[in-house]
């Protein structure tokens, strides 16, 4: 038993060295711009720069846009195949499986031959057009978390006794899907929602391919120019990830809890 | 006659199903279908025999080992880990600590992760440095490189591991007690115990989600691009390229690369379906 506690501590200690040494070492480099002391220049010149602050923006507007049509995609269908269509559940959710099958260079190749200009919806045509499409992306990306979040959170509430309390209120079906559904699976919404902007804000090869200044692309651009910047947005992309997964803790959190107030 | 209510149920799905295809299937398929295909139209299976030549060929086989050395590495480790932090008796907060970690290091992947391994490992990074001034000891000059097969693979298996934990976490913690006395009062020993009854039914969870990882590493492009730029051949980098500027000089091969590429990534996707549904046998 004692050699079987050592070697998990062994293991342990392995596998945190592992984690932890590549961040020690991106948060060491970061500090390093200034020659032989630890300053924040290369934060402050991250910061300062203005590709950084539009990039940043775009992407963070991407990804509340890719979570609002996102929800309003996925919650009315998880609701509509679980009180109507049960029989079809098994194809929406291998459906919302794909992304992860089909790698994501796959499914961005497939855009730009299929809305080229020259084709009937020619949506690469014009700026707005490539906007929406890499919404559309990110809406695809995101799609297997976002149908699982919500479901899970679907399975927790009686779907058909609140549609028909609602109804028998004289409830119409906006307002049973939004002020009945939508907060009985705000937990499902937000975790599914953080993941989400996770992803956006990371997202390299849409962007790229599809030629618009998100925040992962500007990442490699300066990852190819310079030198200490690089670290720092590691950092920053670390915190970013982090606060995110943090916020569905809390989430599942509070949603363990939620039923036995009820 | 079909009725109206048959019709609205199917027309609340409708939504869905118009995204999906838009923007899921049809892409897919257009360029699967391609793959098929002359520049002219006409249905061929040149294409696809034109990916059996040496340079193709030599992306697809150092993509296979980049991911197969990555999700068996990911894999051994985390299996460590997940044994540790379940049946090694290691105190709760350090399971719940690395299970958290795992959940946010699972979803670190893509161009910060490169930027983290160039600073730790690269010719000037942290641990290089380190071993230089303190042990005399110089890492690039005993043939390591973290731009190449050896370096991407350990930066892989940042979010290789993390995800083999969390994953494997909970098939072992569906382990019944029951059976290891069972064995023990047998007279089994511990080697015998993993060996005729907790491996044989782990072996579908373990190998399914080595494959899961196999496809993860597979279809990944961000951080082999920032870390190696195209100086490494892998098919996601070849494909990236030829999406660009068309460097293969012929559109339809493209196309039959992406077919590859999801084929590879679909068969293993399969089998680990498959494998987790035998695997769940266990766990009523």
């Amino acid at each position: 038993m004692k050699a079987q506690r050592l070697g998990a501590w062994i293991a342990i200690a392995i596998g945190a060295g592992y984690f932890v040494i590549p961040l020690l070492g991106t948060l060491e480099f970061s500090l390093r711009m200034r020659r032989g002391e630890y300053s924040f220049d290369a934060y402050q010149s991250v910061f300062s720069d203005i590709q950084f602050r539009e990039t940043f923006g775009y992407s963070m507007l991407m990804a509340l846009l890719t979570i609002i049509f996102g929800m309003l995609l996925v919650v009315p269908t998880a609701y509509w195949v679980r009180l109507r269509l049960p029989q079809v559940r098994p194809v929406v959710e291998f459906i919302t499986l794909l992304p992860l099958v089909i790698p994501a260079i796959v499914i961005v190749f497939g855009y730009l031959r299929l809305y080229n200009s020259s084709s009937i919806l020619p949506l690469t045509g014009s700026t707005s057009g490539t906007n929406a499409l890499l919404m559309f992306s990110y809406m695809t990306l995101s799609l297997p978390y976002m149908y699982r979040a919500v479901d899970t959170a679907m399975r927790a509430i009686d779907v058909r006794t609140l549609t028909e309390a609602a109804e028998s209120l004289g409830a119409k079906w906006p307002t049973i899907l939004f002020r009945c559904i939508f907060p009985n699976v705000m937990s499902g919404v937000l975790s599914g929602s953080f993941i989400t902007f996770a992803i956006v804000m990371g997202e390299f090869t849409m962007a790229a391919l599809l030629n618009r200044p998100a925040f992962g692309p500007y990442l490699q651009l300066v990852g190819a120019n310079k030198a200490y910047e690089p670290s720092a947005l590691a950092v920053i992309a670390f915190a970013i990830t982090w606060l995110s997964m943090g916020l569905i803790q809390l989430v599942s959190r509070f949603q363990k809890s939620a039923p036995a107030k009820a | 006659m079909i009725s109206k209510r048959a019709i609205i149920d199917w027309l609340g799905i409708a939504p869905f199903m118009i995204f999906a295809l838009m923007f899921l299937i049809v892409p897919t398929l257009y360029l699967v279908t391609g793959a098929f295909l002359t520049p002219e139209g006409e249905f061929t299976f040149k294409n696809i025999a034109d990916l059996f030549t040496p340079s193709i060929l030599s992306a697809y086989w150092i993509s296979i080992r980049v991911s197969v050395a990555s999700s068996l590495g990911g894999a051994l480790i985390g299996f460590f880990l997940a044994w540790a932090i379940v049946l090694g008796g290691v105190p709760t907060w350090v399971r719940s600590g690395l299970l958290t970690f795992s959940g946010v290091a699972s979803n670190f992947a893509g161009v910060p992760l490169a930027f983290a391994f160039l600073a730790t490992l690269g010719r000037t990074g942290l641990v290089t440095v380190f071993l230089r001034d303190w042990f005399g000891f110089n890492l690039y000059s005993t043939g390591f490189n973290l731009l190449s097969f050896f370096g991407l693979t350990i930066t892989y298996m940042y979010f290789q591991i993390p995800l083999m934990v969390l994953i494997l976490t909970p098939a072992l913690d569906g382990m019944k007690k029951e059976w290891r006395e069972a064995s023990e009062i047998l007279g089994a020993s511990t080697w015998q115990y993993w060996r005729m009854v907790a491996l044989p039914i782990l072996w579908p969870s373990l190998l399914g989600t080595t494959l899961l990882l196999f496809a993860n590493a597979f279809g990944a492009i961000a951080t082999a691009y920032a870390l190696t730029g195209s100086s490494l051949n892998i098919v996601p980098i070849l494909l990236y390229a030829q999406i660009r500027g068309d460097v293969l000089h012929n559109p339809n091969l493209g196309y039959a690369l992406a077919l590859g590429m999801i084929v590879i990534t679909g068969i293993s996707n399969i089998l680990y379906i498959w494998l987790r549904m035998r695997a769940e046998r266990w766990q009523k």
